[in-house]
């Protein structure tokens, strides 16, 4: 497996005065399932058009397998898309939409027929081929741009938010058929989402992006667990914020005072400055417990619930725990809104489980 | 080299789309532009005789427009007649794409296409069946004595001012149809509701809500009405008789039988310039006088 | 939505019957027996429409105003869908301007464009005829076309240009395969309606052509002799006649595609 299939050096886009894109690097895996995730006008479009060609970079340049291709059009480069809207054209019928861009390849008709029957079967749309992009449902059309990029058996597949049309419960099955098929035939995919739920469940490793710049390059579970910032600890999942200050630190260790918590000494996995006020502690509202009585976590708070909304599978909490002058959320599978007498309860954290974070 | 233009061009959204431009700029300027820059320095030349001009600048044409009462009588009078005929047309056509854009619910665009397709059939055509109409011996006057209402025929439906006004109206009525249709419809009728709500009269709502928003069609009908009517040379020459020619008709003598070019070229930059002008007071008193009822 | 207003409507239809009525007075008297256009009629007669054979001033005229037609009508739209595909796809500076100055000879009186060329086209020593008159209709429809096929080209997405290149097709692979064959109805319908304005010029016509007439100036000179009217009127209704079926074809086919509206006005046509 190639460590460095798809270089990206330096990259910058300005549009005007806008730094869509501002001076990231890094690169991507061979057979990778890559995302790119941020919210809106983060840049990770912006990203995703460059490596296919319809932008050209302000700075920086681009390198897919070695060669580079900064200043290729999108017609000369190993890519292709799944675009937003799915782009099928609408004068053609699905088999000739999936042939189109075997033309310039070279094949015999025989391997186009063959290539065109394989993609079909590979997205489950045999006996569709005469059908018009508006006799078509959004999950088919998204098969049909699928087929119509993979046949050309690009290096990379660039996929731009394909999910985002289809209502939640096709969404879920297309998550999972997409990451099976991307293991299958073993390409390359850079996927863009806003959904942090689908590039969690998805990729191999997660770009999160904001203001251009990439906040944190990871595996999943490390965004999630290991956020390297606010804005990814913000971003990916639910969090409460706690002011805190920093004071002596050991090196692995560091001392810390939490509002209305007191002081405690946890890892310093961040080598966050010692004696700092510019830090904040993250916790996640799933990692505390809520109780009816007392616990011997490192930490137990007596509170009282302001409000809760039930969830389904879950129930979640507001609540005012002594010292803290804010609202804190909790969640919990075990109990429900009417378990409390009176609202009150007790609120335990572990200390494992703050994460302490730079202010910038 | 060529990868560096390549570059270029596939960098720059302005370029791109100034090289789809420029052959509609080249054309503007080659056959529009250019000629228009030289009308304008043929006013300032000297019809010597039939064959000769004299090529000294000279101002001279335009002290000679405004010496010559004929001259200026017609530009006043074909700026009212443009006037009256905007007016007229305006007045008229606003119930109609009233009516289109807030009363029929089906097929709209047919209604408009139906509306509009008159205006394709040939201008020249369309003035000549007024001349039909209104003639001497036409449909209106042969109808009355035929029935006995009249012994003579009325003379002053032709060969006047009112008949150049009544043509006028009905070949330019698709100009003033489609912009101002086009902006009430984007009125959304949920404003209207709301004005009725808030305790306006359906008189008030019109004034205070719908016709405001609809400005942008009548400035517009305005423009592309009052402009062009201004330098009508059919209509004055088929129905206007003495009574009813316009500067345009004087124009096209000075290029044809008098043969004074650098005469004809000032009339033509001195009516296109005060009508220009004319336009920008009337669009900017509409927009004021709304501004005011509101 | 409004309930009814009767009294809106009946103005409505007594405005169609001010736009209709006086066209339908040529194909009326066109049948007509007599040489005045008055009333009563004089009985029915096809005769005039059988004069129009014979007259090969008019055959002459009809073949120039083609030939100009189609020359105007195909370069005007060829250049209007650059200028239209220019004006939906990219923002630039000098947009406003530049729209504006393609607009202007809609705006413009057409005496003053006609004034122009004429000083111009003489000036540069050329003799007057179809070609100043074809220059001249070019410059008149270019506005007209460009309007019809930017409302065309403006609901265009163009993410299917993207796709095209995406799928390995260079700039002109995906004008041919993707962006003319969906632009197709719009450009049909600009040239069919440039061609109509062309046919129906008259003022440029009659400063630019010299001695070759075309259709309006044949019947421009027809029209001050009163015996010769008939025939005028007859070639008036055969050419309301045509020129109503291809503007509604136009019409028809700028709709192509189009939503909803579409359907409305295919299933009423």
């Amino acid at each position: 497996m190639n460590n460095s299939f798809i270089q990206i050096n330096n990259i910058s886009k300005y549009f005007k005065e806008v730094k869509a894109v501002d001076d990231v690097s890094f690169e991507i895996k061979e057979g990778e399932f890559f995302s790119l995730l941020g919210p809106s006008g983060c840049g990770k479009t912006t990203l995703l058009r460059l490596l296919a060609g319809f932008e050209y970079p302000t700075n920086g340049n681009l390198l897919i397998d070695g060669t580079d291709i900064t200043a290729l059009p999108p017609d000369k480069r190993p890519t292709n898309m799944v675009f937003q809207n799915y782009a099928i054209f609408p004068h053609l019928n699905v088999e000739k939409n999936i042939q189109f861009g075997l033309r310039k390849l070279g094949l015999s008709n025989d391997e186009i027929v063959n290539r065109v029957k394989d993609v079909l079967s590979l997205v489950k749309l045999e006996g569709y081929e005469e059908r018009f992009s508006n006799q078509l449902s959004g999950g088919q059309r998204q098969r049909v741009a699928l087929a119509r990029a993979l046949v050309r058996q690009p290096k990379v597949l660039l996929l731009d938010e394909p999910l985002g049309a289809l209502d939640k419960k096709l969404r879920d099955e297309m998550q999972l058929e997409l990451r099976t098929l991307q293991k299958n035939i073993g390409i390359t995919f850079v996927f863009v989402t806003h959904d942090q739920q689908e590039a969690i469940s998805m990729s191999d490793r997660v770009a999160v992006m904001n203001d251009g710049k990439i906040q944190q390059l990871s595996a999943p579970n490390e965004l999630y667990k290991n956020p390297k910032n606010i804005f990814v600890s913000d971003f990916i999942g639910e969090t409460n914020f706690l002011k805190a200050e920093t004071k002596s630190s050991d090196g692995e260790y560091i001392n810390i005072s939490i509002e209305g918590l007191g002081e405690f000494k946890i890892k310093n996995n961040l080598n966050i400055a010692a004696n700092s006020s510019d830090v904040v502690c993250s916790i996640r509202p799933e990692s505390m417990m809520i109780s009816k009585v007392k616990s011997d976590w490192d930490i137990c708070l007596d509170a009282k619930i302001t409000q809760t909304s039930y969830l389904g599978e879950m129930t979640r909490f507001y609540v005012q725990a002594k010292g803290i002058n804010k609202t804190i959320t909790v969640s919990s599978q075990h109990f429900d809104n009417k378990s409390f007498e009176n609202n009150e309860c007790f609120i335990s954290i572990s200390l494992e489980d703050i994460s302490l974070l730079n202010k910038k | 080299m060529i990868g560096f233009w390549k570059k270029i061009y596939a960098k720059h959204d302005s370029v791109k789309a100034y090289s789809l431009l420029s052959p509609a700029l080249i054309l503007i300027i080659l056959a529009m532009v250019v000629p228009m820059a030289l009308m304008l320095s043929f006013s300032m030349f000297t019809q010597v005789n039939m064959m000769e001009i004299d090529y000294t600048f000279t101002f001279q044409r335009y002290i000679d427009f405004f010496q010559k009462n004929l001259l200026v009588t017609l530009l006043i009078k074909s700026i009212k007649i443009s006037f009256l005929v905007t007016l007229i047309t305006l007045i008229t056509a606003y119930p109609v794409c009233y009516y289109i854009a807030f009363y029929v619910k089906k097929n709209k665009m047919l209604w408009l296409v139906l509306l509009t397709l008159p205006f394709w059939t040939s201008y020249l055509l369309r003035v000549f069946s007024w001349k039909i109409i209104l003639g001497t011996k036409g449909v209106i006057n042969s109808s009355l004595i035929n029935a006995g209402i009249l012994n003579e025929p009325l003379t002053f439906l032709m060969y006047s001012e009112t008949a150049v006004v009544i043509t006028l109206t009905h070949a330019w009525a698709a100009f003033a149809l489609l912009p101002l249709y086009v902006s009430l419809e984007k009125i959304d009728f949920s404003f209207i509701e709301a004005g009725r709500d808030l305790g306006l009269s359906r008189f008030e709502v019109f004034w205070k809500i719908t016709f405001p928003l609809s400005l942008p069609g009548v400035i517009g009908a305005i423009l592309i009405i009052f402009i062009p009517t201004v330098g009508d040379y059919v209509t004055p020459a088929l129905l206007g008789g003495t009574d009813g020619r316009m500067l345009s008709n004087m124009i096209q003598a000075y290029f044809g039988k008098i043969n004074n070019i650098p005469l004809g070229a000032a009339s033509a930059t001195i009516m296109l310039t005060t009508v220009v002008f004319i336009t920008i007071i009337v669009s900017n008193v509409t927009k004021k006088l709304t501004q005011r009822l509101t | 939505m409004n309930e009814k207003n009767n009294t809106l409507l009946i103005y409505t239809l007594l405005y169609f019957g001010f736009l209709y009525v006086p066209v339908l007075f040529l194909p009326i008297f066109s049948f007509n027996d007599a040489n005045y256009m008055s009333f009563p009629l004089a009985g029915f007669t096809t005769e005039h429409y059988e004069e129009m054979w014979s007259k090969r001033n008019l055959h002459k005229a009809l073949w120039a105003s083609i030939k100009v037609g189609v020359v105007a009508s195909v370069i005007s739209t060829t250049i209007a869908l650059f200028a239209a595909k220019a004006f939906a796809r990219y923002k630039f500076r000098g947009q406003k301007i530049s729209y504006g100055g393609i607009m202007m000879p809609f705006l413009i009186p057409e005496i003053i464009l006609a004034v122009a060329i004429l000083i111009i086209w003489i000036n540069l020593g050329f003799k007057l005829g179809l070609v100043p008159v074809t220059i001249g209709h070019t410059l008149f429809c270019t506005p007209f076309a460009m309007l019809i096929l930017i409302a065309r080209i403006e609901g265009f997405d163009f993410s299917l240009e993207e796709a095209s290149r995406d799928l390995g097709e260079n700039a002109w692979g995906t004008f041919f395969r993707v962006s003319f064959p969906l632009y197709l109805p719009g450009i049909v319908a600009a040239l069919l309606l440039s061609f109509i304005i062309s046919f129906d010029e008259f003022i440029l016509a009659f400063f630019l052509t010299g001695s070759d007439a075309t259709l309006p100036m044949y019947m421009w000179g027809q029209m001050r002799f009163v015996q010769k009217l008939p025939h005028v009127l007859a070639l008036g209704a055969v050419i309301i006649v045509f020129t109503t079926f291809i503007v509604l074809l136009a019409f028809w086919l700028r709709n192509v595609g189009q939503g909803k509206v579409k359907k409305d006005i295919a299933v009423k046509l």
